[in-house]
């Protein structure tokens, strides 16, 4: 999918995030040139295409008091992956649930989800709990706890009009 | 936080319509007015309770490339290696996680071609390899953590 060069100026005014007034859309409008209606149905167009998943708020975990970070990987039968998966992604506690490729041999795991949690002991209960109530003994796994986070912000989606956006 | 703060940040991730007036509805329901509610998300942005109001990208939707890597990095390496790959634009996370694996970062660039360049310049700056393990699938959660 490609993005026109309006949609584009449009993602680059917006990816650090929306002006914090009333009429958010009016000011971005103001700002790109064009209509507060514009901008608005071509937001909902994004939305309605998948690109922008909702409007909403990044939360930073530790601030709010999750210390416990846990990135539980699973290493499943390709053949179970779905099941598992859609398994895991049910479970109150669990916050993202992802397939992605193993790196063999050093890395066998190929389901990553992830757990936050108050503190540690309280994740790792949780765990036990859902590997317990679902039979999931038999799947080797591993709780990588994170330790720090160095960098937590929004990805660049579009360069800035300053910048030349090639392709 | 107070518990106001509390009932707003749930409401925010759950997402806010698009429309002229994005904030009414969750004024109507908390009982405060917009202004309290701007004024209320900029200080939590300030105090840095939330690293970001605004739109969520899917960026492979957007035609982006993004990418989970891990690298393991000698502890005595770490400092150095830490801010070499923070110095890269395109990395966008970064954690430190008790593993043999011990640093993960997201790489995500505006062109998807881009992603394998950026790994192979982390490589080549800090002389260590690079995991690659980009989402072959999502299992759908509403992302959600109650505060």
């Amino acid at each position: 999918m490609v993005l026109s060069e309006n949609d584009r100026k449009l993602v680059a005014a917006i990816q650090d995030g929306l002006p914090l007034v009333p009429h958010p859309y009016a000011v971005l409008a103001e700002t790109l040139g064009t209509t507060e209606a514009d901008i608005i149905e071509r937001l909902q167009r994004l939305q309605d295409d998948g690109m922008v998943k909702r409007m909403g708020v990044v939360v930073k975990h530790r601030a709010l008091g999750y210390h416990a970070n846990a990135m539980v990987v699973w290493d499943v039968p390709d053949s179970a992956i779905q099941q598992v998966g859609e398994l895991l992604a049910a479970q109150e506690c669990i916050t993202l649930c992802y397939q992605r490729p193993r790196c063999l041999p050093d890395w066998p795991y190929n389901l990553f989800c992830m757990i936050h949690g108050h503190e540690r002991k309280a994740v790792l209960r949780r765990l036990a709990q859902i590997i317990d109530a679902n039979s999931l003994g038999d799947i080797p796994h591993e709780v990588l706890f994170s330790l720090r986070s160095f960098k937590q912000r929004g990805a660049r989606y579009a360069a800035r009009p300053a910048r030349t956006a090639h392709g | 936080m107070d518990s106001i703060d509390r009932a707003l940040v749930n409401e925010l991730q759950d997402g806010l319509p698009v429309c002229r007036r994005p904030f009414d509805a969750i004024s109507n329901r908390l009982g405060i007015s917009v202004g309290e509610i701007t004024g209320r998300i900029g200080k939590l942005l300030d105090d840095r309770v939330l690293s970001r109001f605004g739109p969520m990208f899917n960026a492979e939707r957007l035609g982006g490339g993004i990418t989970l890597c891990a690298m393991q990095v000698p502890e005595a390496d770490f400092e150095r290696v830490t801010k070499q790959v923070n110095a890269f634009p395109e990395v966008a996370h970064n954690y430190a996680r008790e593993h043999d694996l011990n640093m993960w970062f997201v790489v995500a660039t505006e062109q998807p071609e881009r992603v394998a360049e950026v790994i192979a310049e982390i490589e080549a700056e800090t002389g260590c390899r690079v995991y690659d393990m980009p989402k072959r699938n999502e299992f759908y959660i509403g992302l959600k953590l109650p505060v």
